[in-house]
């Protein structure tokens, strides 16, 4: 029998203005599984993840983590659950330019009220991890594209969350990066026991994944699969 | 080499007669436009598949007094509307060259009121478990594995993306097909 | 030249089809642009209104030594000079000698005796409940408004009042109204100097708004240029399409400038303080001004802008900025400041009004200002690069000023070299202000004075019956002036060599104990009492001399010796100092003779002047107006004054220099506004990203206050340090006493602070909007 699902999203209903996002759209997270969320541009596979981490709040339906409706919380208990709960990896365009990547790495940490010596400490064991030590003292913008998206994971992974949200995390970077990145990140995951929702269009990437549901028209088409 | 292999004009015929009964020559033309573009099929295999399916008890024939085999009316039978189902359920062995295959089975879910996205998602599942397993042999296998992998991967991608494609063009092709 | 046309063209074209963004930024050029010209030009417009002004004061001067003809009528007349709360209200006395004597501009007949004829300005102060103190004050007879030509602006408060009282004796005689000649002395260098300053600072922040503004977008605009260098432009190409498209932002905001321009002539005229109100009419450019404006502010946008994109590559595939790794240079400098100190030197080792003197001065002073703003981005980055610790707000904030301070520092250098200059201002100012301030007189007993030069007989008797009906107006005492002259027939003289107008008069004062106490630092004062008052450095005229008092049925006082009674300086007078503070006791004035009334011995004195002290009720709110309106009941002649030093003209000043300021910090508020909003713009997606893995808004709303704030403190620090220099250096140009103006400092600090928590909270909006979970949509 399959346990308890960690994050659930039953019937999101979204629309922006007259744009139907999603629409009846269900999905369910185990705990440490790789999901792929698959499916054409506009789909709502964004728009999906973006509700499942508590970004944007549905229309209709319900969003439960742990037992806990998402949909329920005020927004500063979401933006706690995503401090300490979550992780997230973009395409692109998500380090602060300013900050050295061993910073940025360390944010999330500080952001939860780590002090800065023991925020830099886990921020580098991670980007050794992630096989990116040597642009530590660097800035976003004098490492290269592979090297920005391992310090984006390393910084998604840094604070343990049980739940990583990547969206298109290779969208940006060729073949040889994006999967480099990818083995990275999805061994990474693992050894964390992190879940990871991943969204991409790209068939290599959803391979790293446990299971896929496909979104299309702002709905889920989930099939069974066996466990 | 056949754009439509072994079974396949088999269980094309059978989609086609869903339709209702028909003559030989009809179903070699029906085929033609949809399947054959530059492959027409062969009056004698029309007939030697009509004939295997009628010796598995797929199609009957309702005889028309005093005809010639051109003059003979082939209906599909239950056992045959079935034996479709489960053909158009069971997705394809990934493996390449596949869309041929691919195509035919959405062309005729299309026509036979089956949900052609289903065929494709199943498909793209299949191939999906697929290029986990060579992922997985890749990542953890040595140079030689790698390349091997790679180009299995590569190949199943391209599946995949087709996939997309008319699955995302899929209402223009229902149009077409049920013109 | 034609594909320079077209490029420019082509820049134009794309302004205005940039889309949303392309509006906005069309819009802040345009606005910036519209707001700096119209500074420009309001402040080109300045010397048309004050010669306007000047013109029509000249028109209804009165020339006193005016050669008179026989045929024409005359027309006898005397300035009147009242205050009100603390506007001046000056008028004059009319009193025809025959018909068809001259009119002043503005008026269409001669007011009757007892009749007023008002300006608008003061017809409403009147009707006021305001102004009900001031009913009366030159009767209740108002017959008659003046017309625009005979006021030098619609809130002056003036009037005319019709006579019957003045002679040839205590008037002038006239038979025009204008001619008096305007004193053509040489300037004022401290005023030039003042002047100058103000200038800098004035227009400096414009200057460093406009250019803030134009930079508005430009991310955006260079993305659309490396677009169309993939279609093939050139380099030079590119800069000219920018140019074009700058230039269709300044065009439009000139636009903006005149229509602005046109508000400010139709409402600044009223805003301004009555008695430097302006007409509409009279607020045009000087037109060299107007066409400067209009022609250097476009080339200096168009400047701008090139100098800007000479600091990005645009290449085909996108923009790289140049140099932004690069470190600022230190040892260049401080030369222009250093430069600006020695040619400042004259202001401290003395400073007269030659040319050279002039040019030095003001040199110094630019190259101090300039100075400023030069060493300014050095200081900020040298500071923000030791800066370390704190949280994360903090860190965001000091990262981003380490990596780019340049935005930050071209706004905030126009606060440095504004704030510098005005409190440089400030700093004189009130230096000035301390130097008359020092001047307490003593207000225990009483608390205004009126003073009569014109007492006709029992005078002191009837201002102190009159005044005592005043409203608030306590208790009365009167002090009688006259000057006496020595006993020609005594030996010698009295005190022989005494004042400066020599010939040995002196002048002597009678009034009770509590009167002559204005006067002097008595000691111990009984009636019967007779004080010498000697300041420092005067002869004191000896006891026992004789002088000739006018006899109280003297009829003239001022030219003879007639049937004078003597009157011997008894021997038990008390030399004392006089009061403190006041202008005798700098130096230079005569001795004078105190008396009490008993001291005289019963001799009534025939005085050349009365001064009415009025102790006044604290509690009755305009008991001053009160007094001045029944002294002006008497005759309106009179002047009514507080005995405390007014500092209200300085007051004034100061409080229009704080103004300044604050405007000039909105301004430079306005500036970091658009930095700051542009800048969150630029980062959308970044602060999406922020927000997704939980960054509270209130650590991304403290970087944007840490980013505004960090700059804006160090610039200010800069400021106030040149700027107390600078006033030490002027205070001892003045010659007054140096003082740091804690005040100004403290008020400018606590504006500049205000602005920042301002801008940041103006910028928290679009935060908002920015940090709104939608925005992660955009990819």
């Amino acid at each position: 029998m399959a346990p308890e699902p960690l994050l659930t999203a039953e019937n999101l209903h979204l629309s922006f203005g007259t744009a139907t996002a999603l629409d009846s759209a269900s999905v369910e997270v185990h705990a440490g599984e790789v999901l792929a969320l698959m499916g054409p541009s506009g789909s709502g596979k964004s728009t999906l993840l973006h509700c499942l981490a508590g970004i944007l709040h549905p229309d209709q339906g319900r969003v439960t983590y742990a037992g806990r409706d998402l949909t329920a919380m005020h927004d500063d208990e979401r933006s706690a659950l995503r401090r300490s709960e979550f992780g997230f990896v973009f395409q692109f365009g998500q380090l602060v330019p300013e900050l050295t990547c061993l910073e940025n790495v360390a944010l999330p940490l500080r952001l939860g009220g780590a002090s800065r010596r023991a925020a830099q400490r886990s921020a580098a064991a991670w980007l050794e991890r992630l096989e990116v030590s040597d642009v530590a003292h660097k800035r976003p913008g004098q490492a290269s594209g592979g090297q920005e998206q391992r310090v984006a994971v390393a910084r998604a992974l840094v604070t343990r969350p049980r739940v990583v949200f990547a969206d298109e995390p290779t969208g940006a970077l060729d073949t040889l990066n994006g999967e480099r990145v990818m083995q990275l990140f999805v061994a990474a995951a693992r050894e964390t026991a992190a879940a990871v929702v991943l969204v991409t269009h790209e068939p290599r990437v959803a391979a790293y994944s446990d299971h896929e549901a496909v979104v299309r028209d702002g709905r889920v088409r989930t099939r069974e699969y066996a466990r | 080499m056949c754009i439509v292999l072994g079974m396949s004009v088999g269980h094309a015929l059978l989609g086609l007669l869903e339709g209702g009964p028909r003559h030989g020559y009809d179903l070699k033309r029906s085929y033609d436009e949809r399947f054959g573009q530059d492959r027409p099929l062969a009056y004698g295999q029309v007939y030697s598949t009509l004939a295997r399916l009628l010796r598995n008890g797929l199609v009957e024939v309702e005889s028309e007094p005093g005809a010639g085999p051109e003059r003979k009316k082939y209906a599909i039978t239950d056992a045959g509307v079935s034996d479709v189902a489960g053909w158009l359920a069971q997705p394809e062995k990934p493996e390449p060259y596949l869309q041929s295959t691919l195509y035919t089975k959405v062309v005729l879910a299309l026509l036979t009121g089956h949900d052609a996205a289903d065929v494709l998602d199943a498909q793209r599942a299949e191939h999906l478990r697929l290029m986990r397993e060579l992922t997985r042999r890749r990542d953890g296998g040595d140079l030689a594995d790698q390349l091997i992998c790679d180009h299995a991967l590569f190949h199943l991608e391209a599946d995949l993306r087709w996939l997309e494609v008319t699955a995302a063009r899929i209402q223009q092709l229902a149009a077409q097909v049920r013109a | 030249m034609t594909r320079w046309a077209a490029d420019l063209a082509l820049g134009m074209r794309l302004s205005v089809g940039g889309g949303r963004s392309g509006w906005a930024r069309l819009t802040m050029i345009a606005v910036g642009v519209g707001l700096g010209v119209t500074m420009l030009v309001v402040a080109a417009s300045i010397p048309a209104v004050l010669e306007a002004r000047a013109d029509r004061a000249a028109d209804r001067s009165v020339e006193s030594q005016q050669p008179l003809s026989l045929s024409s009528p005359t027309l006898l007349t005397t300035e009147i000079r009242s205050v009100f709360h603390d506007q001046a209200v000056n008028g004059r006395m009319l009193q025809p000698e025959g018909d068809g004597a001259p009119l002043p501009p503005g008026v269409s007949r001669q007011p009757a005796p007892g009749e007023v004829i008002v300006s608008p300005a003061l017809d409403r102060l009147l009707a006021s409940d305001d102004g009900a103190a001031l009913q009366g004050r030159w009767g209740d007879r108002v017959v008659g408004t003046i017309g625009e030509e005979g006021l030098a602006g619609p809130g002056e408060l003036t009037f005319y009042l019709g006579t019957d009282r003045l002679t040839a004796g205590t008037a002038n005689r006239i038979q025009s109204f204008g001619g008096a000649e305007t004193y053509e002395e040489g300037v004022d260098v401290v005023l030039m100097l003042l002047a100058l300053v103000g200038m800098v600072v004035l227009l400096l922040p414009v200057a460093i708004f406009v250019s803030t503004a134009v930079r508005f977008g430009s991310e955006n605009r260079d993305r659309r240029l490396a677009a169309l260098r993939l279609v093939g432009a050139d380099v030079g190409m590119t800069r000219r399409i920018a140019a074009g498209e700058t230039l269709a932002g300044t065009l439009l905001g000139l636009a903006v400038g005149a229509v602005l321009y046109v508000v400010a002539g139709q409402v600044a005229g009223y805003v301004v303080p009555g008695n430097m109100s302006f007409y509409p009419g009279d607020f045009r450019p000087l037109p060299t001004l107007a066409v400067l404006v209009v022609v250097l502010v476009p080339v200096t946008t168009v400047l701008v802008t090139l100098s800007a994109l000479r600091q990005v590559l645009v290449e085909p595939l996108g923009v790289v900025r140049r140099g932004s790794e690069r470190r600022r240079r230190f040892w260049w400098r401080p030369v222009f400041p250093v430069l600006g100190v020695a040619l400042l030197h004259p202001l401290v080792t003395g400073l007269d009004d030659s040319l050279g003197n002039q040019v030095m001065i003001v040199a110094g002073l630019v190259f101090l200002l300039v100075g400023v703003a030069l060493i300014l981005p050095w200081l900020v980055e040298a500071a923000v690069r030791r800066l370390h610790g704190g949280g994360v707000a903090w860190d965001l904030a000091v990262r981003r000023l380490q990596l780019d301070s340049e935005t930050a520092v071209r706004a905030v250098s126009g606060i440095a070299v504004s704030v510098a200059g005005l409190i440089a201002l400030q700093g004189l100012v009130g230096a000035i202000g301390a130097l008359s301030a020092e001047s307490q007189a003593d207000t225990s007993r009483f608390q205004a004075s009126v003073l009569d030069i014109y007492p006709g007989a029992e005078a002191d008797e009837v201002w102190v019956r009159e005044l005592s009906q005043a409203e608030g107006v306590e208790a009365v005492g009167t002090l009688t002036s006259v000057w006496v002259w020595p006993d020609p027939g005594a030996e010698g003289g009295a005190g022989a060599g005494d004042g400066p107008a020599s010939g040995g008069e002196i002048l002597v004062e009678s009034g009770t104990c509590e009167v002559l106490a204005q006067e002097a630092q008595l000691g111990a004062c009984a009636d019967g009492d007779t004080f010498v008052v000697a300041p420092d450095g005067t002869a004191v005229p000896a006891a026992g001399s004789s002088y000739v008092l006018a006899d109280g049925s003297g009829e003239g006082t001022g030219d003879g010796t007639g049937d004078g009674t003597l009157w011997t300086l008894p021997a038990s007078a008390e030399t004392v100092a006089p009061p403190k503070g006041g202008v005798a006791a700098m130096g230079g004035a005569p001795a004078r003779i105190l008396v009490t009334p008993a001291a005289l011995g019963g001799i009534k004195l025939e005085p050349e002047s009365v001064t009415a002290y009025a102790a006044l009720d604290p509690a009755v709110p305009d008991a001053l107006e009160h007094l001045r309106t029944a002294a002006g009941e008497v005759d309106p002649r009179a002047y009514a004054s507080p005995i405390a030093q007014s500092t209200a003209a300085l007051g004034d000043i100061r409080q229009v220099l704080l103004v300044g300021t604050v405007a000039l910090l909105v301004m430079i508020g306005a500036s970091m506004l658009v930095n700051v909003i542009e800048q969150l713009r630029e980062r959308r997606q970044l602060l999406a990203v922020l927000v997704a893995f939980g960054t509270r808004r209130r650590t991304l709303s403290g970087s944007v206050l840490f980013q505004v704030a960090i700059p804006v403190v160090l610039g200010l620090a800069l400021a106030v340090l040149t700027g107390s220099g600078l006033a030490l250096a002027l205070q001892t140009a003045v010659e007054a006493p140096l003082t740091f103006d804690w005040a100004g400092v403290g008020a400018t600090s606590g504006a500049a602070a205000l602005v920042v928590l301002l801008t940041t909270a103006a910028g928290l909006p679009l935060l908002w909007h920015l940090t709104r979970p939608g925005n992660l949509r955009n990819e």
